[in-house]
């Protein structure tokens, strides 16, 4: 951010400032471009790079054979399935998931003016783990008296899903009152009722036996490796929402960054706003927690790093947050399945151990420039 | 990737024709190998399928294990580990080109082994029940899975008769000794085990009275209930970083106000050893007897009997 020394400023007003947007667009349009080669990147690697080492030529063929239904050579019919029923559907989530995590971390950003916000703090997350931890450790007395063979497949993703929303929905029947919503009472009853979510959760690991214990540890730390075509299909109606709402959003919470009173004035409908995003955070980060577990960090690191590069314009901000939340959570998953194989890390500890260091610096560098 | 001149990109380009059809073939030959039910390149998962397929003598078949196959300690050396049990990755047990996948009961993911038998792997789950007769069953559905039902069977029948010799000789135990089985101390407290457990199991095979009967799995108890409960015997793993030696288990102020703490009646072994239910089950269980029943005739002849040596798993 350079400033223009004031003598240039009132020598040629006009010409200096148009110099300073060209500038801006011209980085912003620079680093859009490098985003968006980041993302093709990280998926082409993603389709390419695995346990099962498969050559560009044929992963090019499998992929070819799928989308034309050409038949695949019988002999590579392990290929195909590996790239079309365990990679691309892998590929296919982590963008889904990546891409909502830190769009919808910009946009709680945005909501609550706050930079330290993240998608958690609406109760998506404490919700939707406890909503999982009830069917890790409840499930296996309950599974038998229900109609469907296949729904300890699907029980844990709904489960957590509906948990998720429907802490959000009690959250914000906690914190509007006559019409209008309070964020900072939204913020604080999402603390008390993380804490409570966090209370429950811990009494069921109490309960739970060992290889219970396994699975909620593993849950809570996250995985792409469950991706599959039914995942997908299941989870993207839930995403929709967040594509349609996002060229919109930029500017009102451009306008809300001046504050609720001063976003009014300027004619902005200020709680239809607010409601929408949580609405629209609530599905997509529900949707992405029920799909791959708790993947921390990426909501609070990917718009923080958008911001020191193109600044806090919300209109550019989220859309290069989703691109690079996606490439993000794309690369650290290829990492996971790469480091161990055959075996595999869960994400959320990549994530983690990129994101928990960078969060430290952020905070530090502000505290210096607060003092 | 930016510098491929037409002419690189040709050659490339045949090469990976070659080098595709090269493992085209290798992969045909496999599962055509795979068709004759006696498959040549199996994954196991789960420390008793593992320890199961060496003692079959098929070790040279298993392509890959998983983080609990601590048994025969080569093993986690020798092959590939596809991690832990629960938390298998489909595309890491598919790289290693298996015909057969056998998983111990309670392995998952769900979707990852869903996709292995999407992806045409034979996939067997092996029962796993901490009784005599899942250890047996264990044998046989392995034997059947890999086509070695006689082999099996004979290991099985080996197995069982140990089984019957501890169980006789748990018959003349008149007052059956109180155990506590310590699996961990959680920052001070132990963590003990309750029904349902294979250290449940052990204790009931060895003909003790487990005195975490009143709750499932493991879980920390307070000290007053153990107090109250008053153990004879503590048995603990024996295993690196955890320390299970008489001083340090018996500095607990509960522990040691127990029968156990005053006669000092500690009794470790090797985990695997003493809850894999696995072949080799039936010596454990002996050693456990002989630690609870030192003086009585019928445990005693137990080492006499070659088929049960005692001092392993120490």
């Amino acid at each position: 951010m350079s400033t223009s020394p004031m003598g240039a400023f009132a020598d040629s007003a006009g010409e200096t400032l148009a110099a300073t947007l060209q500038r801006r667009r011209q980085r912003t349009a620079f680093v859009f471009a490098l985003l968006v080669l980041l993302l093709v990147a990280s998926s082409i690697v993603s389709l390419g790079v695995g346990a099962v080492s498969i050559p560009p030529g044929r992963t090019l063929g499998a992929l070819w054979s799928g989308l034309t239904g050409w038949p695949a050579d019988a002999n590579a019919a392990r290929d195909s399935l590996v790239i079309l029923n365990i990679r691309l559907p892998r590929t296919l989530l982590g963008l889904m998931v990546g891409a909502s995590l830190a769009v919808c971390g910009a946009l709680m950003q945005g909501l609550f003016r706050n930079p330290l916000a993240d998608p958690g703090l609406v109760g998506v997350s404490s919700g939707a783990a406890l909503a999982a931890a009830i069917v890790i450790v409840l499930g296996e007395r309950f599974l038998p008296y229900l109609p469907f063979t296949t729904l300890p497949f699907v029980a844990l993703p709904i489960a957590a899903f509906l948990g998720g929303l429907l802490f959000t929905y009690v959250l914000y029947v906690l914190s509007s009152g006559s019409g209008r919503t309070s964020v900072a009472t939204l913020l604080l009853a999402g603390v008390a009722l993380g804490a409570m979510a966090g209370a429950i959760t811990g009494l069921l690991t109490f309960l739970s036996n060992d290889q219970q214990l396994r699975d909620l540890t593993f849950w809570s730390l996250g995985s792409l490796g469950g991706a599959t075509w039914t995942k997908v299909t299941t989870i993207l109606p839930a995403f929709i929402p967040l594509a349609i709402a996002l060229p919109f959003l930029g500017r009102s919470l451009n306008a809300l960054s001046l504050g609720e009173a001063e976003a009014f004035h300027l004619g902005l409908p200020v709680e239809r706003i607010k409601r929408i995003v949580i609405v629209v955070v609530a599905l997509a980060v529900g949707a992405a927690v029920a799909s791959a577990g708790v993947i921390g960090f990426v909501g609070i690191v990917v718009p923080h790093l958008l911001r020191l590069a193109i600044g806090a314009n919300h209109k550019v901000l989220l859309p290069a947050s989703a691109l690079l939340g996606a490439a993000l959570l794309l690369a650290s998953d290829v990492l996971a399945r790469l480091i161990v194989s055959p075996a595999e890390l869960p994400i959320g500890i990549l994530t983690a151990a990129i994101g928990a260091p960078f969060f430290l610096w952020l905070l530090l560098a502000r505290r210096k420039m607060v003092t | 990737m930016t510098d491929i001149t037409a002419r690189r990109l040709s050659r490339r380009s045949l090469l990976q024709v070659a080098g595709s059809s090269a493992a085209i073939i290798a992969f045909a030959s496999t599962s055509l190998i795979a068709q004759d039910g006696s498959p040549k390149r199996i994954v196991a998962v789960g420390g008793a399928v593992t320890e199961i397929l060496y003692a079959l003598g098929t070790q040279d078949r298993i392509v890959g294990i998983d983080t609990t196959s601590l048994y025969p300690p080569s093993a986690l050396k020798d092959k590939p580990n596809v991690g832990y049990m629960r938390q298998l990755s489909a595309e890491g047990v598919l790289s290693l080109s298996p015909d057969l996948v056998l998983v111990s009961a309670g392995s998952g993911p769900p979707p990852a082994l869903k996709l292995l038998e999407e992806a045409g792997v034979r996939l067997v789950t092996v029962p796993d029940t901490p009784t005599a007769a899942g250890a047996i069953e264990k044998i046989q559905a392995i034997g059947r899975a890999i086509g070695l039902e006689a082999k099996a069977s004979a290991l099985a029948n080996d197995v069982e008769k140990r089984f019957a010799a501890v169980a006789k000789a748990r018959e003349s135990v008149s007052r059956p000794v109180k155990v506590l089985f310590v699996l961990a101390m959680q920052s001070g407290r132990p963590l003990v085990a309750g029904t349902g457990t294979a250290a449940d199991g052990m204790i009931g095979l060895a003909g003790a009275t487990n005195i975490g009967a009143g709750f499932n799995g493991y879980k920390a108890m307070t000290d007053e209930a153990i107090i109250t409960a008053a153990p004879d015997v503590v048995v603990m793993m024996a295993r690196e970083g955890l320390h299970a030696d008489p001083d340090t288990v018996f500095a607990n102020a509960a522990l040691s106000a127990t029968p156990a703490g005053a006669a000092r009646r500690l009794v470790t072994a090797d985990g695997h050893w003493l809850l894999g239910f696995g072949p080799r089950t039936p010596e454990a269980v002996a050693y456990l007897m002989q630690a609870f029943y030192p003086d009585m005739p019928q445990v005693k002849a137990l080492s006499a009997s070659p088929n049960l040596p005692t001092e392993a798993g120490k």
